[in-house]
């Protein structure tokens, strides 16, 4: 039921992170209402979704790696118990269904279906990771794999050249001083794994156990387990918090900005239902706190987002998830909430609301598409240094990312960003070259000074903080959610925002 | 030590920093503290001065001075329009100016780089350039207004060391302005001996940034160009092929 009075949790924010929470706290009694004006929009609608704490592992970042590890462990019954919430079942093929049914190709050449989508990429090299992987994967129900685009086939990171050998070479003897799973490849054996790998790779690192879903498919799954949970989603922007309490020193609730209730995001839909970016969204212009900028989708030929559709509120639904809550008609949306708690998660844009060191980091991302799979498991790579990764999801679509970049709420894709992708991708993978180009996509990560997000509660009374998740959101979102519900008393202290003195 | 002294401005830490690579905000300002640098260069495209949290917020709260750099630019057109966007953003008429041959390698164009230096230097900017390790390059632009030069030890990010020491000591030689040995530090070692050849000051990045421990090896470089210049200053003696005893005889 739509929580009302004091005693409810306010998530505002409704990305991978904030939906999570509002799920499992609803899940576990909790009444909950979720604002956000355009709900997985942001950076959850731009992320590839990688699950891949060991292939990411950098020096100085073992707290990352701790969280990541522990994150990874929560996501299949996280994914199993998500999918049966939303009503996904085995048969959600997003191969199947995007490719078949959304007229992609429709008289245009073979039917994408047919060739061999179902059976999954390289079944030989799948029975070999079979044992290794089985830990991840148990527990994995076949509609969290099907309809979430769950995959465990590990991550296989490569290099070219010599340079970057030894450099990976290097990495490789830090993974295993952590006693992390990695194992050495030769360039031949590499190429095994993944034949469409260009000749010139050297030699690579693979991570079994990593894993990848579809953040898109996550959040419409998670709207949909919100709505028949019945908590409300206000689409609504958040102006600022209430303050309030006895010295007027705590977190109340939220006001919500009367003159954005009416959702604006800068892209408008069209009869087709593709979105183009919005003729007056100025590349300066400086977006609310709460991200009523969404990133901007330049989708060069109409027909390639059939599994998607654009409401008349601008917000993005997905195949086989329909538009599971609306919200309230406008007129309904009140001008503030009062809650228990306010659960701060609302990425790059927290800052706006509260003084926390979050920062946007930038991040161009595009999406590829093919007929069947280019590749059978992530691949990244560092090509003279710089390092690219490409994942591929079971209809074809390959993932390429993503630039990193500090310029504030900019949120343009830019031919610089696109140009440095496509160069490095088709480096490691020269086949890309002859990919449809389906989607592009500028986010914003919320970035903190330690890379490390802020979990649990502020310093201030009321105000509750999951925000900062930077490059990790998707990966820990399961995790962001159980810590705060308590399940998770060592990794929360890694997470604290206390440990940012300023923090209110 | 003694001062360095840069078109008139003094520091007093002799190793300038690059703020590429590191894995995190809070790592790099960790090395920055470490090292004692008061000029750190930043990159200027793909960096919007005006965002907040972002690498200037640290620099600024350091007390740290900023030299922005035109990295990413392939002619002299690209990196005069990326100098006179980072004055008008940063309210600094300092530049390092670099301007990239090739991607492979990051070896500097002379060509496109002395175009653009003598149109910074009319426009009145305080130029520092970044080139190959070519004495006659760093004479001429010199004698074009660049406030300094800084001639590579080995190309961007390769931790190779210096090359060419005899080239360095032929353009610290010919030198009247600062000589910074920029690129190519891989540890310390590098850095003390870029030091010994006479250079000013040291230009590293990727070797503190990248390093399994950024901070500690932040230190190490601040020893080593501590120890560089004081042993350049403190003349050292000259390479004899056989022993000379050091003990029985003397006053």
């Amino acid at each position: 039921m739509p929580a009302k009075g004091a005693d409810v949790d306010i998530v505002v924010g409704g990305g991978i992170v904030g939906l999570s929470i509002a799920w499992r706290l609803s899940r576990s009694g909790r009444p909950v209402t979720v604002v956000d004006p355009a709900p997985a929009s942001g950076a959850s609608h731009a992320a590839a979704g990688m699950l891949a704490p060991v292939s990411e592992v950098t020096y100085t970042e073992e707290p990352l790696l701790r969280l990541g590890l522990a994150a990874l462990r929560r996501w299949p019954s996280f994914a199993t118990e998500l999918a049966a919430d939303a009503g996904l079942d085995a048969g959600t093929r997003p191969a199947a269904n995007r490719l078949g049914g959304g007229g992609l190709d429709a008289g245009t050449g073979p039917a994408a279906s047919d060739v061999g989508l179902d059976a999954g990429p390289e079944p030989a090299n799948r029975l070999d990771e079979a044992g290794a992987s089985a830990a991840v994967v148990s527990g994995l129900s076949e509609a969290a794999r099907a309809g979430l685009d769950f995959r465990v086939d590990g991550t296989l990171a490569v290099a070219f050249g010599a340079d970057d050998l030894a450099a990976l070479g290097e990495l490789a003897a830090f993974m295993e001083k952590l006693g992390l799973p990695v194992e050495r490849l030769t360039g031949r054996e590499c190429r095994r794994l993944e034949p469409m790998l260009a000749p010139s790779v050297r030699g690579g690192l693979l991570a079994r156990g990593d894993a990848w879903v579809d953040p898109r498919r996550v959040t419409a799954a998670l709207l949909t387990a919100l709505d028949r949970l019945g908590v409300p989603i206000i689409r609504a922007r958040v102006s600022e918090l209430l303050r309030g309490g006895d010295q007027g020193d705590q977190v109340v609730g939220v006001r919500l900005a009367p003159s954005d209730r009416t959702p604006t995001p800068n892209r408008t839909p069209t009869p087709d239902g593709t979105a183009v970016p919005n003729q007056t969204a100025t590349p300066d212009q400086t977006p609310t706190p709460d991200g009523t900028t969404v990133p901007q989708t330049v989708t060069p030929d109409r027909t390639v987002t059939p599994d998607r559709t654009i409401t008349q509120d601008g917000t993005i639904t997905q195949d086989r998830t329909t538009a599971p809550d609306q919200g309230p008609p406008l007129a309904d949306i009140p001008a503030e909430i009062r809650g228990e708690r306010v659960v701060l998660a609302a990425g790059a844009w927290s800052a706006g609301l509260a003084d926390v060191p979050v920062r946007p980091v930038k991040g161009q991302i595009m999406r590829l598409r093919s007929p069947q799979p280019l590749l059978g498991r992530c691949v990244r790579g560092t090509v003279h240094g710089k390092s690219v990764y490409l994942v591929p999801r079971g209809d074809g679509e390959l993932v390429v990312g993503a630039t990193q970049e500090e310029l504030g709420f900019d949120t343009r894709v830019t031919a610089g960003g696109l140009y440095e992708l496509l160069r490095d991708a088709h480096e490691l993978v020269p086949g890309v070259t002859e990919l449809e180009i389906a989607d592009v996509v500028a986010g914003l990560r919320p970035g903190t000074p330690d890379n490390v997000p802020l979990i649990g509660p502020s310093g201030t009374p009321g105000l509750v903080l999951a925000t900062g998740h930077h490059r990790g959101g998707v990966l820990l979102a399961p995790l962001t959610a159980a810590i705060l519900l308590g399940e998770e008393s060592e990794l929360a202290e890694l997470c604290s925002p206390l440990r940012y003195r300023d923090i209110s | 030590m003694d001062d360095l002294l840069i078109a008139g401005e003094k520091f007093s830490s002799r190793l300038i920093m690059g703020t590429g690579g590191a894995p995190s905000l809070e790592v790099l300002d960790q090395a920055l503290v470490a090292s004692g640098t008061e000029l750190t260069t930043v990159a200027m495209r793909r960096l919007d001065p005006g965002a907040p949290g972002s690498v200037l917020d640290v620099l600024r709260e350091r007390g740290i001075k900023v030299l922005p750099n035109t990295a990413g630019c392939f002619t002299a057109g690209d990196a005069v329009l990326t100098a006179r966007l980072a004055r008008e953003a940063l309210g600094t008429n300092w530049v390092k100016l670099e301007v990239i041959a090739d991607e492979r390698t990051l070896l500097p164009d002379p060509i496109e780089t002395f175009d653009a230096a003598e149109r910074l230097v009319a426009d009145g900017f305080v130029v520092l350039p970044y080139i190959g390790d070519d004495p006659a390059l760093a004479r001429r632009l010199e004698l074009a207004g660049c406030a300094a030069v800084m001639p590579l030890g080995a190309p961007i990010g390769s931790g190779l060391g210096i090359r060419n020491p005899h080239n360095i000591e032929l353009i610290v030689e010919a030198a009247s302005v600062p000589v910074i040995l920029d690129a190519g530090i891989g540890t310390a070692s590098d850095a003390a001996l870029a030091m010994e050849l006479g250079c000013d000051a040291v230009l590293l990045a990727t070797a503190v940034t990248r390093a399994q421990r950024p901070e500690m090896m932040a230190t190490a470089m601040r020893a080593a160009v501590q120890a560089g210049r004081l042993a350049h200053q403190a003349g050292r003696i000259p390479r004899r092929r056989y022993a000379e005893a050091s003990s029985p005889t003397g006053p």
